[in-house]
């Protein structure tokens, strides 16, 4: 009896992400009249461990061994389900990013536990969670339980809000050995390309992103013709008009699939159906039409901006605030009107 | 070397989807499509199986409509397809989905590696490929968007791995279940004679009995599909004499709404 959250890592530091989870867990482990436990894997796990009190969690059980120094679903699973089986928790709880739900998912599988993934809400009826989760691209809604004694369960990002921090909480750390000896792993890390700085798009609290329009840029390319030329024109854009907006809002870049597939900006910044499925407070699409598939990835955003010169433009039917014009007279306004008010 | 990739026939990703009066999903007369993410790892168990002069299956879990996606499969090239219908099973629950893919590849016996999309767009999740793998004993390579080198005889394979922070370089054993991402391939378009075979194909259906299983009972339950609440969203267009007022404008209507 007691609720887990696991508090997922990177290079020693939390992700923030993993407070929702931790503030998530915490009122589960009230509804159920438990205790929160959190759970710190690998680098700098027993600081992160005793740090975490302050966002809620009474314990954790902390387990700094080499072989959890970077993530690995098989160490780090073989440990979540050795510890499951110990302490028969009632649920586990995690961010689902792609490690939180790789991870919850395969101990679910060894303990053969019911897994609900990617919550957006969450509540306990009769002594049972009641989950509902988005499924056909947020078109509909499932509610979801579980009938196991132990019930894993991911929580999407920004869908629960992060407990305020209690400087003068900390946490009862318990140290805890490696599950699976480091000869039976059978996966080997053998390089790694950072790509650090960059404001994550699932994370952050405001998103700009830019669409087919992009290509519109006024900007003469030189000796380019039609197609290439449209590509150049159109990465210039997002460099030297979309990134400036976002620098002044520290907001994440995103794109539309015709941007993606046009290749005006690789994939990972995609947004929509078949890319990334982000719940700002605030998304600003620019030179977007909106199509349905991106309106899957973004229509959960607290306030929608949209900048179109076509006022017939779908996106506008999700947009608390439009401005009809051209991206590249609207967006540049835009960045100075806001450098002067931030200032 | 037998490569197997698992997918889905999804509604159209443009379809309209609701619930309806009886409380069911449904999307209407529109078509199915193969789950787009499959589209990467069908390509690729195409590739892998011919570099490696083996064979590439391909396998559905679920009603008749999911032969749709197969015969996407085979008309892109893919050489076997099988699906697996279990009546007394909730494959919704993916406990129970994940056994009876561990059934199918237990019986086909030779499989060594098992290709997934990044997720279904209808169920929204990838927990599927991580519990095969656990269920199989198997390495689990997720997120992968370039697999660099599959050696069957040294039993060994090696790809690039997206983090939410960078690209990783990882080395593994085989075998192995690998969810790959879009960009790792260019998904060929189905040939003329790949859609003929495919349109004359019989495709076998394995049950729970068929793989000499007991499907387990499900850990999770569907309590409800619910349309989610309208959103009333009253849009404002930002009216003023130039662009620079306009700007002005929204900039402090977004202060207004303590967005910023």
């Amino acid at each position: 009896m007691s609720v887990f959250v696991w508090i997922e890592t990177f290079e020693g530091q939390v992700n923030s992400s993993s407070r929702e989870a931790v503030a998530a867990g915490r009122s589960l482990a009230d509804a159920f009249g438990t205790e929160l436990a959190a759970l710190v894997f690998g680098e700098n796990a027993a600081a992160i461990g005793a740090e975490v009190g302050q966002y809620g969690a009474a314990k954790s059980i902390v387990c700094s061994d080499n072989s959890l120094s970077v993530y690995r679903p098989e160490p780090y699973a073989a440990l979540l389900t050795h510890l499951v089986r110990q302490h028969s928790p009632t649920v586990v709880i995690a961010a689902a990013s792609h490690r939180g739900r790789e991870l919850l998912a395969s101990s679910a599988a060894d303990t053969c536990s019911g897994l609900i993934s990617e919550v957006i809400d969450l509540r306990v009826e009769a002594g049972s969670i009641i989950a509902t989760r988005p499924v056909y691209a947020g078109k509909v809604l499932m509610e979801m339980t579980s009938n196991t004694a132990t019930t894993f369960v991911t929580i999407c990002g920004r869908a629960f809000q992060a407990l305020p921090a209690n400087a003068a909480a900390s946490a009862e750390v318990t140290a805890v050995e490696a599950a699976l000896d480091s000869g039976s792993i059978t996966t080997q890390i053998e390089g790694f390309e950072s790509e650090a700085g960059k404001v994550s798009l699932s994370e952050a609290a405001i998103v700009v992103s830019g669409g087919r329009g992009m290509a519109n840029n006024p900007l003469a390319a030189a000796d380019l013709k039609g197609e290439e030329a449209k590509i150049w024109k159109a990465k210039e854009g997002f460099k030297n008009t979309l990134r400036p907006l976002a620098a002044v809002l520290g907001a994440a870049i995103g794109a539309s699939r015709a941007a993606v597939d046009a290749g005006y900006i690789p994939y990972e910044h995609q947004v929509g159906q078949t890319g990334k499925v982000v719940s700002p407070d605030l998304y600003i699409a620019c030179g977007i039409s909106g199509a349905i598939q991106h309106q899957a990835g973004m229509r959960g955003s607290k306030i929608i901006v949209a900048i179109n010169k076509d006022a017939q433009a779908p996106i506008f039917k999700l947009a608390r605030y439009g401005i009809v014009g051209d991206l590249y007279q609207a967006v540049p306004a835009l960045t100075k009107a806001l450098r002067k008010k931030l200032n | 070397m037998h490569v197997v990739t698992f997918t889905r026939s999804t509604p159209d990703t443009a379809a309209k989807v609701w619930v309806d009066d009886n409380g069911d999903v449904t999307w209407g007369d529109t078509a199915t499509v193969v789950n787009p993410w499959d589209e990467y790892s069908l390509e690729e168990a195409i590739v892998q199986a011919e570099t490696a002069a083996g064979k590439a299956t391909v396998i559905a879990i679920g009603a008749e409509f999911h032969n749709d996606a197969l015969k996407h499969s085979m008309s892109m090239g893919i050489q076997n397809a099988i699906r697996i219908e279990e009546h007394r099973a909730d494959i919704r629950d993916s406990l129970v989905w994940s056994a009876l893919a561990a059934g199918a590849i237990r019986k086909l016996g030779d499989v060594e590696l098992i290709l997934f999309g990044k997720e279904s767009v209808d169920v929204g999740t990838d927990q599927h490929s991580y519990q095969l793998a656990r269920r199989l004993g198997w390495t689990m390579l997720s997120y992968v968007s370039n697999i660099l080198e599959v050696n069957g005889e040294a039993g060994t394979i090696k790809v690039e791995k997206m983090l939410e922070q960078g690209k990783q370089l990882v080395s593994a054993r085989l075998p192995a279940v690998v969810s790959v991402m879009k960009g790792i391939n260019e998904p060929r378009y189905p040939n003329f004679l790949g859609i003929r075979k495919a349109a004359k194909a019989q495709i076998p259906v394995w049950s729970a009995r068929d793989m000499d299983i007991e499907p387990p009972a499900a850990a999770t339950a569907v309590l409800a599909y619910k349309n989610p609440p309208a959103r009333k969203i009253e849009t404002e267009i930002i009216d003023g004499q130039s662009i620079d007022e306009k700007a002005n404008i929204l900039v402090e209507r977004l202060f207004e709404e303590k967005v910023l």
